[in-house]
């Protein structure tokens, strides 16, 4: 059984990640690349691109950027291998979760069709990247955040909260398990994301807000994929 | 048919565990993972899937 599950995941999680690679270097990795270019410094907001051809980089060197580095600079032909291949497991990993949900609902009696896997897909997606982005929003590089592990414990409270509320609003049979539902899906925001007190990131807000954007079109397509092809395999291996 | 259900149970237990476990390890480790060589390696698809990166 394990390993037909593990199959499953492999097959979608591997397709939606190649998936969704193509559509970050279609529809994303040139922001991140220009958010970058705020980030060190080479752009600088609130210039006019007259301003900006006479700018003494002297001064934009000095311009203090705060304290993140990022070591040695790969080629960008290793830097986008890696990111294919990050984002290939992260999708498999999304993969394996979702094939265990499937495998759980099953113990209830639920078929598990790609039709319902696609819906499981759209709530993974809310889950794991629209609720938690309501509160942080994908980060263009350049632009400023609160403490990290705050963020990352408040990322994982909200996708545990929201995963658990969508779950029993979808299979809950009475009106306590609706109410409970929407309860959980509000509270990460009622208890709200760490936020900076005072906004200082370099990135213009215009390409922030594109590129988040776009990260959240690209992984609502990748989700919904992901979920399709992985109710397929599941229904597959259950008539196998 | 109660033996038959609860084998059955106890048989899915271990698979959904273990998918479970693994997928949430290798999440742990691509999306939030703070070593400097995962970080930067990691780095644009930590930004392109909405993880908090640094």
């Amino acid at each position: 059984m394990f390993q037909k599950m593990m199959t499953g995941a492999l097959i979608a999680g591997i397709a939606a990640g190649l998936l969704a690679a193509v559509l970050h270097f279609a529809f994303v990795q040139s922001y991140i690349l220009l958010g970058e270019q705020y980030e060190t410094g080479e752009l600088v907001h609130f210039q006019t691109p007259a301003d900006h051809a006479t700018e003494d980089h002297a001064a934009v060197a000095e311009h203090d950027h705060g304290s993140h580095e990022h070591g040695d600079e790969p080629s960008v032909l290793q830097r986008n291998a890696l990111t294919v291949g990050f984002t290939v497991l992260l999708y498999v990993a999304y993969g394996m979760l979702l094939t265990a949900g499937f495998a759980i609902a099953a113990q209830f009696g639920r078929k598990i069709t790609a039709t319902e896997g696609a819906l499981w897909g759209l709530a993974g997606f809310v889950a794991f990247q629209m609720a938690p982005g309501m509160g942080l929003a994908p980060e263009l590089p350049g632009s400023a955040a609160a403490d990290l592990t705050s963020r990352q414990i408040w990322w994982w409270g909200t996708v545990v909260a929201t995963g658990g509320g969508l779950a029993l609003l979808a299979y809950g049979r009475s009106i306590l398990t609706v109410v409970a539902g929407i309860v959980l899906l509000a509270l990460p925001h009622v208890i709200g994301a760490p936020l900076l007190d005072a906004y200082y990131g370099y990135a213009p807000t215009e390409v922030g807000a594109i590129f988040s954007s776009r990260v959240l079109g690209v992984g609502l397509v990748v989700w919904v994929v992901l979920g399709w092809l992985a109710g397929r395999q599941w229904d597959r291996g259950a008539a196998a | 048919m109660t033996t038959t259900t609860q084998t059955k149970t106890q048989s899915l237990l271990a698979p959904i565990l273990g998918m479970a476990v693994i997928g949430l390890t290798v999440l742990l480790a691509v999306g939030h993972a703070q070593s400097a060589t995962l970080h930067d390696a990691a780095h644009d698809m930590r930004h392109a899937t909405g993880f908090p990166c640094h």
